[in-house]
C-alpha cells in the first residue's frame, strides 16, 4: 500500500500536528514514511504545506511528484486548491470550508467554493463548527484528520492510539476531546 | 541495541552525534539548521552528560569554540545555515591548516529555493576551497550514520569534516534505526603536532604541502566510502551521477530500478576513479545534484572538453530552485524518451481564486509598532532611507509597511546606514533586531560611534531570536550597557517600550534623534508575542 498526502493550511493552524500523529501511527503500524515540511519565514501567517508519504515499501523521495498525491488534507479552502497540480486525477480533497482571511485580496467565497466543487472526490465542511460541538475549536485539526482517515491506508486503531500518545502529556480530558473530534470528523466523511 | 525512531534529518544527525560521544554542540540559529542544536538541548543523555549546547553569538564564535574543544581532544560539532558559513569562513578555512584533534564536524544547511534565505549558495564549494572532506547525506538514516562516520574520518585524518544538509533533508522526517546507547566521550588530550596550531608563516608553509597530500588521500578514501557507490546498469547510453538527496529523486523516477549505471556521491572529494569508470563505460554523463552545479562544473572545466555532459549548466535541469522528482523526470525523458515517457499534464492552480499568502509580522508584535511610528516620522523628510537587517522585521519590507529599503546580511543595516551617511544621505536609519545586533551589529556600531556618523540606529529588541522559533538571544538585558560600553553618547541613547500607547512618544523620539547630526541609538523593547505566549503557558503549568 502507499498513500501520498499533502497537508495544507496557514502558518499556526496546526497542520504539523496532523503530520506528527499520522507519522507516529505509521511507525506503530510498521510502515515506511517520509514527511517533508518547511520551517522558518513561511510559518509567520503564510501558506504552509507538508508532504507526507506512507508506504509498505521504502519511500525514495521526500517530495510528492506532480499529479501524485492521493489526497489533499487542508484546514482552509483556498489553501486546498493551491496544491491542485499535485493531486491525482482520481484523488480526494478533504478540507474545512471556513476561510482564514489574513490577506486583503481573499477571493470571492462563492467562486472559491464553486472551484472546489469541481473536484470529483470532495469532503468539505466547516471543521471548526464540528470541533465546537464536541468540545473546542482547537480540536478542528483532529476533525479534519478524522474526515481524511477513511482515505488513508493506516489502521484506524493506530491513528487513535497515536492521538492518545501525542496528547497524553496534556491529560486524559484533552485526549478524550481530541478522539471525540477525530470520530466526529470521520462520521462526517 | 537498535530501535526505530521517526526523526527529522536535523534530529537524526543530532542524535547520531550524541551516540557517537559528542562533548560540545556550537551553533547560531539559522533555518534550516536550528533543529539540530535544539534537539541536543532537549535530549536527556545530553543533559545528563552536560554536553555543551548553549547558543553562540554568531557562527564565527561558534566555529572557533568548536575548534577549541577539538584542540582538547573532544568531539564537537558546529552547525549553521549556509550563509552562516560566510560568517565562519575565516576560522573554517584556517581550520584546514590547523586541522582537528578530537573529531570536528562543521554542519552547513543549504536552502535551495530560498524558503527562508537570501541566496542559494552551495556549501560544497567551501569544503573544496578549504581542501576539506565533505559528507552529503541523502536520507535521514545517512544523516544519523554520518555523525559517527564523520567523527572517525575527522580523527583519522586530523581534519574537520564538512557535513552538507539541504532544507528537504533537514526538515523531512523519516524512520531511522538508531543505537539505544551512547558511546563514551573522548578524554581530554592535546594534539601530537603542536606547531600546526600556530598559524605563523613558518608553520603554515610547512603545513600546506601536507594538506594537499592529505587531500589526495581523502579522494582515495571517497572511492571506497560506504556512502558512495557505482551500480552496473544495463543501458550504457547514459551514466548518471547523483549526489545527496538527488539520488532519491532519481530512484523515485525509476522506482529504484534505474536501467542506467548510477554513481551515487555522498562523500567528497569527488571520487575521480569512480567517475572515470562510469565515463569509460557510457556514451554520455548526466549530473543530478541539489544546489549549484558543483560536480558538473568540476567535470566540465572551463574548456568544456566533455561535450556530452548534461546537467544544470547544459540546461537539462533547472539552474535555480530546488530539485524535484518532476525536474529529474523531465530531464531524463528529454534525454532518453524511450525509457521515460514525458509527464502527463496536471491541472494548473486556479489563479482566479488562489491568491498568494505571504508571511507577515504577528498581531501583537512590537516590530509592528516600531514600523508604524517610523514610517509616520519619515513622512516629514524629503528623501529618507531605512537600512534593514535579517530577522522577523525583514517582513517590514512587505505591505502594509513598505518600511525598509535594503536587506543584505546579518549586521549590514548599521554599516550600510553609516556608509550612506558618509555619502551625504539624511535621514539614514538602521533597524536591527537584538539577536542580529549581538551577532554582527556591535562592531559596525563602533565604527559609527568613532566617526560620530549621522545615523539613527533602532535596535528593535524582542528578547529572542524570533524568526527561527524563539531561541535565547545573547544580548538580552545587556543592550543598553553594550551600547554605553561601545561609547554611544548617553544623551543620544534611549530605551522605549514599543507599545501602541507609546506611538506619539516613539515618533517624537525618532524625530529628535534623526535631527541630531550624529550617531544615536534607540532601543525599542517588547517581548516577542510568540515567546510571551509560551512563557505564559509555562507559568500556568
Amino acid at each position: 500500500m502507499k498513500t501520498d498526502i499533502i497537508l495544507a493550511g496557514v502558518g499556526g493552524q496546526g497542520i504539523l500536528s496532523i503530520a506528527t500523529i499520522l507519522g507516529a501511527a505509521a511507525l506503530e503500524a510498521g510502515l515506511f514514511l517520509k514527511q517533508a515540511e518547511v520551517h522558518g519565514m513561511s510559518q509567520r501567517g503564510g501558506d504552509v504545506q507538508s508532504n507526507l508519504r506512507i508506504s509498505s515499501n521504502p519511500v525514495h523521495s521526500d517530495l510528492i511528484p506532480l499529479g501524485g498525491a492521493d489526497i489533499i488534507v487542508s484546514l482552509e479552502p483556498m489553501e486546498a486548491l493551491r496544491y491542485l497540480p499535485y493531486l491525482k486525477p482520481e484523488g480526494w480533497i478533504v478540507t474545512s470550508t471556513l476561510p482564514f482571511k489574513n490577506i486583503p485580496n481573499y477571493p470571492d467565497e462563492e467562486a472559491l467554493m464553486a472551484e472546489l466543487h469541481k473536484c470529483k472526490h470532495l469532503v468539505a465542511f466547516d471543521m471548526d463548527a464540528v470541533a465546537k460541538e464536541v468540545g473546542s475549536v482547537r480540536a478542528s485539526n483532529m476533525v479534519l484528520l478524522g474526515a481524511a482517515s477513511p482515505y488513508i491506508d493506516i489502521p484506524q486503531n493506530d491513528i487513535e492510539k497515536a492521538i492518545a500518545k501525542i496528547f497524553g502529556a496534556k491529560g486524559e480530558k484533552i485526549v478524550e476531546m481530541n478522539i471525540a473530534a477525530f470520530r466526529a470528523g470521520k462520521a462526517k466523511a | 541495541m537498535k530501535e526505530k525512531r521517526l526523526l527529522l534529518g536535523d534530529e537524526a544527525f543530532a542524535l547520531g552525534t550524541i551516540n557517537a560521544g559528542l562533548s560540545g554542540a556550537y551553533a547560531y540559529p539559522g533555518t534550516p539548521s536550528t533543529e539540530i542544536t535544539e534537539y541536543i538541548q532537549e535530549n536527556p543523555v545530553a543533559k545528563e552528560r552536560r554536553i555543551h549546547s548553549h547558543w553562540s553569538s554568531n557562527e564565527k564564535t561558534a566555529m572557533e569554540s568548536a575548534l577549541g574543544m577539538s584542540y582538547c581532544g573532544k568531539r564537537a560539532y558546529v552547525a549553521m545555515k549556509h550563509v552562516g558559513l560566510n560568517v565562519a569562513a575565516d576560522p573554517f578555512v584556517n581550520s584546514a591548516m590547523t586541522g582537528a584533534n578530537g573529531g570536528l564536524l562543521v554542519v552547513a544547511a543549504d536552502d535551495p529555493s530560498m524558503h527562508s534565505s537570501q541566496n542559494e549558495q552551495d556549501s560544497r564549494f567551501y569544503a573544496d576551497f578549504a581542501l576539506l572532506p565533505a559528507l552529503e547525506p541523502s536520507n535521514q538514516q545517512e544523516a544519523y550514520d554520518m555523525a559517527a562516520y564523520g567523527f572517525e574520518l575527522s580523527e583519522k585524518f586530523k581534519l574537520p569534516v564538512l557535513v552538507r544538509f539541504v532544507t528537504r533533508l533537514s526538515h523531512s522526517r523519516g524512520v531511522v534505526e538508531v543505537d539505544t546507547e551512547a558511546a563514551p566521550e573522548n578524554a581530554l588530550s592535546y594534539p601530537d603536532d603542536q606547531r600546526r596550531w600556530v598559524l605563523m608563516p613558518v608553520n603554515s608553509k610547512a603545513r600546506y604541502p601536507k594538506l594537499i597530500e592529505d587531500y589526495a588521500a581523502l579522494e582515495k578514501i571517497a572511492e571506497t566510502s560506504p556512502f558512495n557507490s557505482l551500480s552496473a546498469g544495463s543501458d550504457m547510453r547514459l551514466g548518471i551521477i547523483a549526489s545527496g538527496i538527488a539520488y532519491n529523486y532519481l530512484n523515485e523516477v525509476f522506482d529504484g530500478k534505474c536501467p542506467f549505471p548510477v554513481l551515487k556521491i555522498s562523500q567528497y572529494p569527488i571520487p575521480t576513479a569512480l567517475v572515470q569508470q562510469l565515463s569509460d563505460r557510457t556514451e554520455s554523463l548526466l549530473v543530478i545534484e541539489e544546489g549549484q552545479p558543483f560536480i558538473e562544473q568540476k567535470l566540465r572545466g572551463t574548456l568544456n572538453l566533455r561535450p556530452r555532459l548534461y546537467g544544470k549548466l547544459s540546461g537539462q535541469l533547472p539552474r535555480t530552485g530546488e530539485l524535484t522528482p518532476d525536474a529529474v523526470r523531465d530531464c531524463i525523458a528529454s534525454l532518453c524518451p524511450d525509457v521515460i515517457s514525458p509527464r502527463e499534464t496536471t491541472p494548473d492552480v486556479p489563479r482566479q481564486v488562489v491568491m498568494p499568502r505571504p508571511p507577515a509580522l504577528c498581531q501583537g508584535c512590537g516590530h509592528r509598532d516600531v514600523y508604524h511610528a517610523l514610517i509616520d516620522t519619515m513622512k516629514e523628510y524629503a528623501s529618507p532611507r531605512v537600512f534593514g537587517d535579517i530577522g522577523c522585521y525583514t517582513l517590514g519590507w512587505l505591505s502594509p509597511f513598505n518600511a525598509i529599503d535594503t536587506v543584505v546580511d546579518m549586521g549590514a543595516s548599521i554599516t550600510m546606514a553609516k556608509g550612506a551617511a558618509d555619502a551625504g544621505q539624511h535621514p539614514a536609519v538602521a533597524i536591527i533586531g537584538d539577536s542580529t545586533f549581538t551577532h554582527s551589529g556591535m562592531t559596525g556600531l563602533l565604527d559609527a560611534i568613532n566617526e560620530n556618523s549621522n545615523v539613527l540606529i533602532i535596535i528593535s529588541d524582542n528578547y529572542t531570536t524570533g524568526m527561527t522559533g524563539g531561541q535565547d538571544s545573547q544580548g538580552t538585558g545587556k543592550l543598553y550597557e553594550i551600547c554605553m560600553g561601545l561609547g554611544v553618547d548617553p544623551d543620544h541613547l534611549h530605551m522605549i517600550d514599543s507599545l501602541p500607547k507609546n506611538y506619539e512618544d516613539m515618533k517624537a523620539l525618532f524625530k529628535k534623534e534623526i535631527d541630531y547630526p550624529g550617531c544615536s541609538v534607540i532601543i525599542s523593547e517588547r517581548e516577542c508575542i510568540q515567546t510571551a505566549r509560551r512563557h505564559a503557558k509555562q507559568i500556568k503549568k
